[in-house]
């Protein structure tokens, strides 16, 4: 449902012939035109190198583009803005001598942000990835998943309008991150926030997103993007239907001319 | 169940091990340390008895102690002063990197120099109590300055990235991210610099001491062999032992009971 509707509306933001180059003269990206818009939850696939980290890390503003521009749709999501903006990494980056809540209330505390109503939304959004009893727990105390969970937790508690995921599960086992991942879509529906996720895996962007943007590497770029019209909810009768194995192999085979379509390593 | 208790059991003997060990092998020296001085009949002044030490620690304590206080006091207060200058020292290199290219080689050149050829020259400059400090200061100060500076830049930078993605301003990256990451660090530097600051202490009391109205235990260190009065020197180097191995366990514990909830090297400690 929220595919349909979204892709009527203009973009969130969109990158227009992104280029980027490494100091070291390598050119990461080049060309790249991608537009996301309200509510999608949009996979960036590819092979590891094609730059899908770096074209994530220029939306969130952690990096410049050597070229092209960056278009947002409103005032204040912009980078550095950093409260419409939640960025979930690869490792889950928790601050190691700070309690689970500690750890979820810094964005608050970054943006000044103290009191009740603070409190509150820690409390909520633990309860919402399912931490609630684990607040007052050290990142060591936890699972690699619960960990994730954390981190994803820390990102949500602003209630960003983007949320920007780099291959967050990668590390995972994959019971967890099957678990993470039906988790994941029931917080992006309810919370109707915009989603862009990173990820070298077929299967998992398939049953995560609305829409799949298949990179080319050397230089980075959009190869192709795939919409899986598949009807919401995505839960576990999806990963066996033979729409999902159909999406699957449309998908992998757009991966495979892509990583071919890449320049020599 | 059985294989857990056996491990236990096992444990445990390990930890009764690391303490007797030690505690045997030393009885055992100073045994051997007190027959042969008793049976070669070995003049005090050449070799004393232990026991001759212990009595000596004993009838000389009035003396022992005012000169151990001393002593600590110098070491204390140097270490404080090197504690506070070498981690805001780093801070402020960490802020500033022209305050850093301008000042850390006048660091480095203070380290490496020897302090027991620099501790003369303090003495001609200043008074003996503060040459004294100034000589515990600058052996001490560098580890604290050099272990913060290491652990400031050891951030990890995908928390350094949330940090600036959230407009956190410089004054919070210090306050919430920087200094506790770099806390590990700062601590292992202090527990260097105590040790340091006591040798410094010393070196700077022996540099002094032939010109001297110092009172320290290296002071009486050197007075007792210019009055061949040996077993006096070993109460005085014993008593200097037993306060560097205080102060490296009162900081070792101080790290301990800051790390303990988070950091991995408290954390070996307890399993």
């Amino acid at each position: 449902m929220p595919p349909a509707t979204a892709s009527l509306s203009a973009p969130l933001v969109a990158l227009r012939d992104v280029g980027k180059d490494f100091p070291n003269g390598t050119r990461a990206l080049a060309g790249l035109n991608l537009e996301v818009r309200p509510g999608e939850f949009v996979s960036l696939l590819g092979p590891s190198g094609c730059g899908k980290s770096t074209a994530l890390r220029i939306i969130a503003g952690l990096s410049e583009p050597t070229d092209g521009v960056i278009e947002w749709s409103q005032a204040g999501t912009a980078a550095g803005g950093g409260a419409g903006i939640g960025f979930v990494f690869q490792e889950p980056t928790l601050m190691p001598w700070a309690t689970v809540s500690d750890n979820v209330f810094l964005p608050l505390k970054l943006k000044g942000a103290a009191g009740d109503t603070a409190t509150e939304r820690v409390e909520a959004v633990l309860d919402r990835v399912g931490l609630a009893a684990f607040a007052a727990s050290y990142p060591r105390e936890l699972s690699g998943g619960m960990r994730m969970r954390v981190s994803i937790a820390r990102a949500l508690v602003t209630e960003p309008q983007l949320l920007l995921m780099d291959e967050p599960f990668a590390a995972l086992d994959e019971i967890t991150r099957f678990s993470l991942n039906d988790d994941l879509l029931k917080m992006w529906q309810a919370l109707r926030t915009t989603i862009v996720f990173v990820t070298h895996s077929v299967f998992e962007s398939v049953y995560l997103s609305s829409r799949i943007a298949v990179m080319a590497p050397r230089p980075g770029r959009i190869f192709t993007e795939l919409a899986i019209d598949a009807p919401y909810p995505h839960d576990q009768n999806f990963r066996t239907s033979a729409e999902y194995a159909a999406c699957c192999r449309r998908t992998s085979g757009a991966l495979i001319e892509a990583t071919a379509a890449g320049g020599a390593p | 169940m059985n294989a857990r208790l056996a491990g236990a059991r096992r444990d445990q003997r390990e930890r009764v091990l690391r303490i007797t060990l030690p505690i045997v092998v030393l009885a055992i020296g100073l045994a051997i340390w007190e027959l042969a001085v008793r049976i070669g009949g070995i003049p005090p002044y050449v070799l004393p008895s232990p026991w001759l030490i212990v009595q000596m620690l004993g009838s000389d304590w009035a003396l022992l102690s005012k000169s151990l206080l001393v002593t600590l006091t110098t070491t204390v207060e140097g270490f404080l002063l090197a504690a506070a200058g070498g981690v805001g020292l780093a801070v402020l290199f960490n802020q500033s990197r022209l305050v850093e290219y301008s000042l850390y080689p006048f660091a480095v050149i203070l380290q490496v120099t020897p302090i027991i050829a620099v501790a003369p020259l303090l003495l001609v400059y200043l008074p003996q109590y503060a040459a004294v400090l100034a000589c515990a200061w600058i052996v001490a100060f560098f580890p604290a300055l050099s272990n913060t500076t290491l652990g400031l830049n050891s951030v990890d930078r995908n928390l350094a990235d949330l940090f600036a993605l959230y407009g956190a301003s410089r004054g919070q990256v210090l306050w919430y991210l920087k200094l506790p990451s770099a806390l590990p660090y700062v601590l292992g530097g202090l527990r260097i610099a105590g040790g340091l600051s006591l040798i410094g202490a010393v070196v700077a009391e022996i540099a002094a001491g032939s010109a001297g109205a110092g009172s320290g235990l290296a002071y009486r260190i050197v007075e007792s062999g210019y009055r061949l009065n040996i077993p006096r020197m070993f109460a005085a180097l014993l008593l200097l032992s037993l306060a560097g191995i205080v102060i490296f366990y009162l900081l070792s514990l101080v790290s301990h009971l800051a790390l303990r909830r988070w950091h991995e090297s408290a954390l070996a400690a307890e399993r």
